[in-house]
């Protein structure tokens, strides 16, 4: 298993998973976030292209109510 | 301030019209706004209360905070659920940023959540007062301009700030009224109206309205619009108070454009003072 760190939490998933599939297992819809792995966004076009790697860190974001 | 020539403007055709002469609306960064009143979109009791807060004011443009999605709970409310951001303007901001590496790093990620450039500018100092640090802020904005952003900017009430922030390309200067969330009104009348005088691009009063007439205050001082979060979702009815704010922001322009009477030193009776018997 490949271990990543998604929003500062430590995360096991399945060798070779590209970002949609780590999208699809937290159950989040991808057109409501954003991703960023290591300090890089990844654009939405990318998502079933991008590979994950051993300690990536990656962090999804949304919108919340703000001033 | 992008209307000022409006003061000397003829008055309507009709004298006895209780229309308000005809006013330029506001356009920020070339997107043209009807309503003056900008709202945020923090501390609703609920996303619900929210979209009825944000319709009873007729904003078009809200403010919005990014941050990490609840990995314990992929189903919780998104914003976006009840707010379409096809409707509205979101307009995302650095809350919580104190550099501008934060900053631009905050508003990339809201470019790609939401694939647009205009984003609010807030580098904040010390969560006591959360006054701005100046010196950051003016650094973040180059930052963002040269990285593509538009940029609406925070910032304190000082005019020289205010000017070195226009001329580094900000697309509105946004002076607080008074810390943010104090609801305390304009503290600082005359430091805003210098800022007015002097600015090219829209100003707009961000943080410190209170309650209606603080909002009419700084539309009366010539502001091109307020924001205003607190205001209205700390207040006992945010939907009531959202209404209130929009008719006080209407008021505050329409009594600017109309030009208030001089103030006087004594009584000047409004009754004639001949013919009585």
């Amino acid at each position: 298993m490949l271990q990543l760190t998604v929003n500062g939490e430590a995360k096991l998933i399945a060798p070779g998973s590209r970002v949609a599939d780590l999208v699809r297992e937290l159950g989040l819809d991808g057109r409501k976030i954003a991703v960023e792995r290591n300090l890089e966004i990844v654009p939405r076009s990318r998502y079933d292209l991008d590979a994950l790697a051993p300690d990536d860190r990656i962090e999804i974001v949304a919108f919340v109510g703000g001033g | 301030m992008e209307d000022g020539s409006i003061m000397t403007q003829a008055p309507t055709q009709n004298p006895t019209s209780t229309q308000s002469p005809a006013d330029k609306p506001l356009v920020v960064a070339g997107r043209t706004l009807t309503s003056r009143l900008i709202i945020g979109t923090g501390k609703y009791a609920s996303y619900e209360q929210n979209a009825r807060a944000l319709e009873a004011s007729g904003a078009e443009m809200i403010t919005v905070a990014l941050r990490r999605v609840n990995l314990s709970d992929p189903s919780e409310p998104r914003l976006v659920d009840f707010i379409d951001p096809k409707q509205y303007i979101f307009l995302p901001n650095t809350a919580g940023c104190f550099t501008g590496e934060d900053a631009i790093r905050t508003l990339r990620l809201a470019r790609e959540a939401g694939g647009w450039s205009l984003v609010k500018l807030e580098v904040l100092s010390d969560p006591k007062h959360l006054y701005p640090d100046m010196a950051e802020t003016l650094r973040a904005a180059e930052m963002l301009i040269k990285d593509g952003f538009e940029v609406m900017v925070y910032c304190s009430d000082d005019p020289v700030y205010a000017r070195r922030l226009e001329e580094v390309g900000c697309c509105a200067i946004m002076p607080l009224g008074a810390p943010i969330g104090s609801g305390l009104g304009i503290q600082n009348p005359v430091n805003i109206r210098l800022i007015i005088e002097q600015s090219s691009v829209p100003v707009i009063v961000d943080a410190g309205v209170g309650t209606a007439s603080d909002a009419t205050v700084a539309m009366e001082l010539g502001c091109d619009g307020v924001l205003m979060n607190t205001a209205i979702a700390g207040a006992k009815n945010p939907v009531l108070m959202a209404s209130a704010m929009k008719h006080a922001v209407i008021a505050g322009r329409q009594s600017y454009l109309a030009g208030r009477m001089p103030k006087k030193l004594y009584a000047d009776a409004s009754s004639p003072l001949f013919g009585l018997i």
